[in-house]
């Protein structure tokens, strides 16, 4: 018998994995150390005006409301195109889809969209949805150059096609994890297809297309590289809102043909290009603050539901 | 042997009831209109793929009418001295526009290669620690944790690299140049790590429980059963997410435009400042006419970006393929 | 009288609170075969995996009592489990092979004790799969993917690459239940021939497979120990009642 008292040296092994465990906990070390620079520089900024005040004296004061609100409404505008789409993309690969050459090639396609740079999405937009589309439109509707110019809508769409894949994934994530005793159940008691669908599958769905939806806007929130010539400005005087008057009423409106303001272009810009470098620091400790507050926040509480999401299917 | 008329009457009962019409009674039409539906919508990954493609080449194609295919390499410059000076710069907005794109390709690969080494080194590692060293309890909390890193906007990114580490490397390692490939590579890395680490870590937990127990079973140490046993069965897996990754570097525009100095030259050294391809179109489109020289190249720029990021995505798609025909568990 | 080669002692095992073996005392003896049989979930492969400690790689797993192998008490503090895996083989319910060659499996384990000589890892081999009855089939494809092997095959090579760390014990959890009958019979020809010079302990669910196969039979039920005894005395003339149900089919 082997002497089982003997100790097998395995120095190799303890090195490695420790050396392993050591470049994790690094990687932890770094990720709190940019976020908690971030907060200390940024915190002293942030306060009720910065966040609903307009920039002023040339960004060197002021707050970043328009860039906040600006953000808003792109992707908020973005998430109405997006999440139909892609919801019923995902719902035709994993309900309705046999395994063909034409459904390998449309998953192909959703990975593959998932890798483009996010510049040539800006090209795309530029080429395809302002002087395609947008010019277009105007054509058709003889409206001058409303349409055919960067605009709100514009970006809009672009970011919808950019985190279409996150969508389209994260649904079919939720779709596959419905067991399929369910269908059978339903199509048991001569449910069709569409009625299964949507009577059974999507309501258990939910939650996992719910964090797509927040996956995807935290994507388009930050994202700088496809706006940068679709309609972002660094500053403007209004919002991009129109009053929409039905006879005396008016209800102040997005309005998708006007540019915005961009909490990550504003980042951008203040860092790179700002007049005065030293007075915007701190503006841009606090605009970035706010940006990852806003992205963090969302990721978390995407991460979270689909947790307890993963938790309730665990324990059916 | 059923008599005669047993039988009719059983067929004849068909023809009175009103059972052979209720289950009859088609709910095929409207079934297939809503596939049809979702099937359009279906394909419209599909559609915008061919969409960015004929976007892309119909803007950038047109480049080629103006500025020939040699241009985009070299330009044949005639010296005073009556030789011949063979330049390869990019400078489309002098009197005598250069057009080589040879040193912006220099400069993609300049951070995307280290970057992507870097990486490599400390995503697949992060991978290994998820997958097999780290208590499961933990895990559920520290997968998030790299999906949080992997949520920091890049602006963000190219922010702390050059308000912070450009100065803390400035005063360690005394670059020629402030902003450099060698900063960009850093922020670039914050990036990919997560993608790395993250497709790794699934690549290494989908290999099925039982090899590990064979190995345990022969007696092997943690650290053998990892390097003998678990990684070469994820090979393909943690090859494509390497693909991936590099993938993401090349096509990286934010960090690459805020912190690698922005100059287009020819250079090895990753202290230098470059710029890269996706810098260049995000810098320059801003400013250029539409219809111009310059703004065609641009788009030119973008048909090289989008086909090699497309092949590489296509590579790392046929791995991952082949490695989920060959592992028939 | 052969002599023992395990021995446990009121060997108890705890899932977090919830007790999965009642204080199990048995002698197992070397160079014969011992089958554990019983109903499923009766305890049988947890109690084989405390042999050699296989039961440590899952979490919340607390063991009362003791275990000695040669008289040794493998639980104590300074045994390196290590070592202990390589002194015991152990062949799962469904062929493990890696996704290497037929060389590469059965070279891994010598391999990781350091062995890296072509000569002395050929021998091995050759040796191994002679023990295993599987040499004449494989001994031209030994550069193949060993996943290309049929299912039984792939339970001999299994078994092959068990022996090549040279055990003295070899533990089988259900080895030919994922088997058709004719790969069953030649894994019971194997183990035959194997008693000879390793000590076996097989863990199985088919009781007339016990019968055939081994010297000793231990009963279990509900994580006991309920009659230890020669196998045939077990099968023909049980001294405990529940015994005689299971045995005779009144339950299971």
């Amino acid at each position: 018998m082997i002497d089982l008292t003997k100790k097998h040296k395995d120095i190799p092994g303890f090195i490695f994995i420790n050396l392993v465990r050591l470049i994790f906990g690094f990687l932890v070390l770094l990720l709190f150390l940019i976020l908690g620079k971030i907060f200390i520089e940024g915190i002293g900024v942030i306060s009720f005006e910065f966040i609903f005040d307009e920039p002023r004296n040339n960004m060197t004061e002021g707050g970043i409301f328009p860039a906040i609100f600006g953000t808003v409404a792109v992707t908020l505008i973005m998430v109405l195109m997006a999440v139909p789409l892609g919801v019923c993309s995902a719902i035709y690969l994993n309900e309705y889809a046999k395994d063909t050459f034409f459904t390998r090639i449309i998953r192909t396609s959703v990975n593959n969209l998932a890798g483009v740079p996010s510049i040539v999405f800006g090209l795309f937009g530029l080429g395809f949805f302002i002087l395609f589309i947008g010019q277009g439109i105007d054509e058709v509707l003889e409206t001058g150059l409303l349409f055919g110019q960067p605009a709100l809508i514009w970006a809009s769409s672009t970011l919808a096609v950019l985190v279409l894949p996150i969508v389209i994934v994260s649904t079919l994530e939720a779709l596959n994890s419905v067991p399929k005793s369910h269908r059978d159940a339903s199509y048991g008691l001569g449910a069709t297809k569409w009625q299964t669908v949507k009577n059974v599958v999507l309501p258990q769905a939910r939650p996992g297309i719910l964090t797509g939806t927040i996956l995807a806007i935290s994507r388009g929130a930050g994202e700088t590289a496809p706006i940068l010539f679709l309609g972002a400005a660094f500053f403007l005087p209004n919002l991009p809102v129109t009053d929409l008057c039905i006879g005396d009423y008016c209800i102040p409106m997005i309005n998708p043909a006007k540019q915005f303001m961009y909490l990550a272009y504003h980042i951008f810009i203040l860092a790179t290009q700002s007049a005065n470098p030293t007075k915007t620091l701190p503006l841009q400790y606090g605009s970035t603050l706010v940006l990852i507050t806003l992205t963090f926040l969302l990721n978390i509480t995407a991460i979270l539901f689909r947790y307890r999401f993963r938790k309730i299917l665990g324990k059916l | 042997m059923t008599p005669n008329n047993q039988e009719s009457d059983f067929f004849n009962k068909a023809a009175n009831s009103n059972y052979g019409k209720k289950i009859r009674k088609s709910t095929r039409v409207k079934e297939g209109f809503i596939k049809f539906f979702f099937a359009v919508n279906g394909a419209m990954a599909l559609v915008f793929i061919i969409l960015i493609f004929v976007f892309l080449f119909k803007e950038g194609f047109k480049a080629l009418e103006h500025i020939g295919l040699i241009d985009f390499i070299f330009l044949d410059r005639p010296e005073f001295d009556g030789t011949v000076n063979r330049v390869y710069e990019w400078y489309p907005t002098s009197e005598e526009p250069r057009y080589s794109l040879i040193p912006l390709l220099l400069g993609t690969l300049l951070t995307a290669l280290p970057a992507t080494i870097i990486s490599t080194i400390f995503g697949v590692a992060a991978g290994i620690y998820l997958s097999e060293i780290a208590n499961p309890k933990f895990k559920e909390f520290l997968k998030p944790l790299i999906e949080l890193f992997a949520g920091i906007p890049t602006v963000v990114l190219g922010f702390i690299m050059l308000v912070i580490g450009a100065s803390f490397f400035n005063e360690l390692l005394h670059p020629a140049n402030r902003l450099n490939a060698f900063i960009a590579a850093l922020g670039l890395s914050f990036v990919i790590i997560p993608v790395i680490a993250s497709l790794t870590e699934d690549a290494l937990h989908s290999i099925p429980n039982e090899l590990r127990m064979a190995s345990y079973g022969l007696g092997a140490t943690k650290w053998q059963t990892i390097t003998r046993v678990i990684l070469p069965a994820a090979f393909s897996g943690v090859s494509a997410s390497i693909i991936l990754g590099f993938g993401r570097a090349i096509g990286e525009t934010m960090i690459v435009l805020m912190a690698s100095g922005n100059a287009a030259n020819i250079t090895s050294s990753i202290f230098n400042s470059v710029r890269t391809m996706t810098a260049t179109i995000a810098a320059e489109m801003g400013e250029v006419s539409q219809g111009s020289d310059h703004y065609y190249a641009l788009f030119f720029i973008g048909i090289v970006l989008f086909t090699i990021t497309f092949f590489l995505n296509l590579i790392a798609e046929v791995i991952i393929n082949k490695m989920r025909k060959k592992n028939t568990f | 009288m052969k002599e023992t080669k395990i021995l446990t002692e009121k060997l108890s095992l705890f899932y977090s609170e919830k007790q999965a073996l009642k204080d199990i005392s048995l002698e197992i003896p070397e160079k014969r075969v011992t089958a554990f049989i019983g109903p499923s979930g009766c305890g049988k492969s947890t109690f084989l995996r405390v042999l050699n400690r296989m039961n440590d790689l899952i979490d919340n797993v607390r063991i009362e009592g003791k275990v000695y192998v040669d008289g040794v008490d493998i639980y104590e503090r300074n045994i390196d489990v290590v070592n202990l895996r390589k002194s015991i083989g152990m062949v799962f319910q469904k062929a493990n092979l890696f996704p290497k060659t037929i060389f590469e499996n059965l070279v891994y384990g010598p391999r990781i004790n350091g062995i890296n000589d072509k000569k002395a890892l050929d021998e091995i081999v050759e040796t191994t799969l002679h023990q295993a009855a599987i040499w004449d089939e494989v001994k031209d494809r030994l550069n193949e993917n060993a996943l290309s092997l049929s299912g039984g095959q792939q339970q001999r090579l299994c078994i092959a690459r068990a022996l090549a760390v040279k055990p003295e014990i070899i533990l089988m959890d259900e080895p030919a239940s994922a088997l058709d009958p004719i790969s069953t019979a030649k894994i019971e020809e194997l183990i035959h021939d194997l008693k000879k010079k390793y000590t076996i302990v097989i863990v199985t669910h088919n009781m007339q497979q016990a019968a055939r196969v081994s010297d000793n039979t231990a009963f279990f039920y509900l994580g006991e120990l309920i009659e230890y005894d020669r196998t045939t005395k077990i099968f023909t003339n049980p001294s405990i009642k529940q015994t005689e149900d299971y045995v005779t089919g009144r339950f299971g």
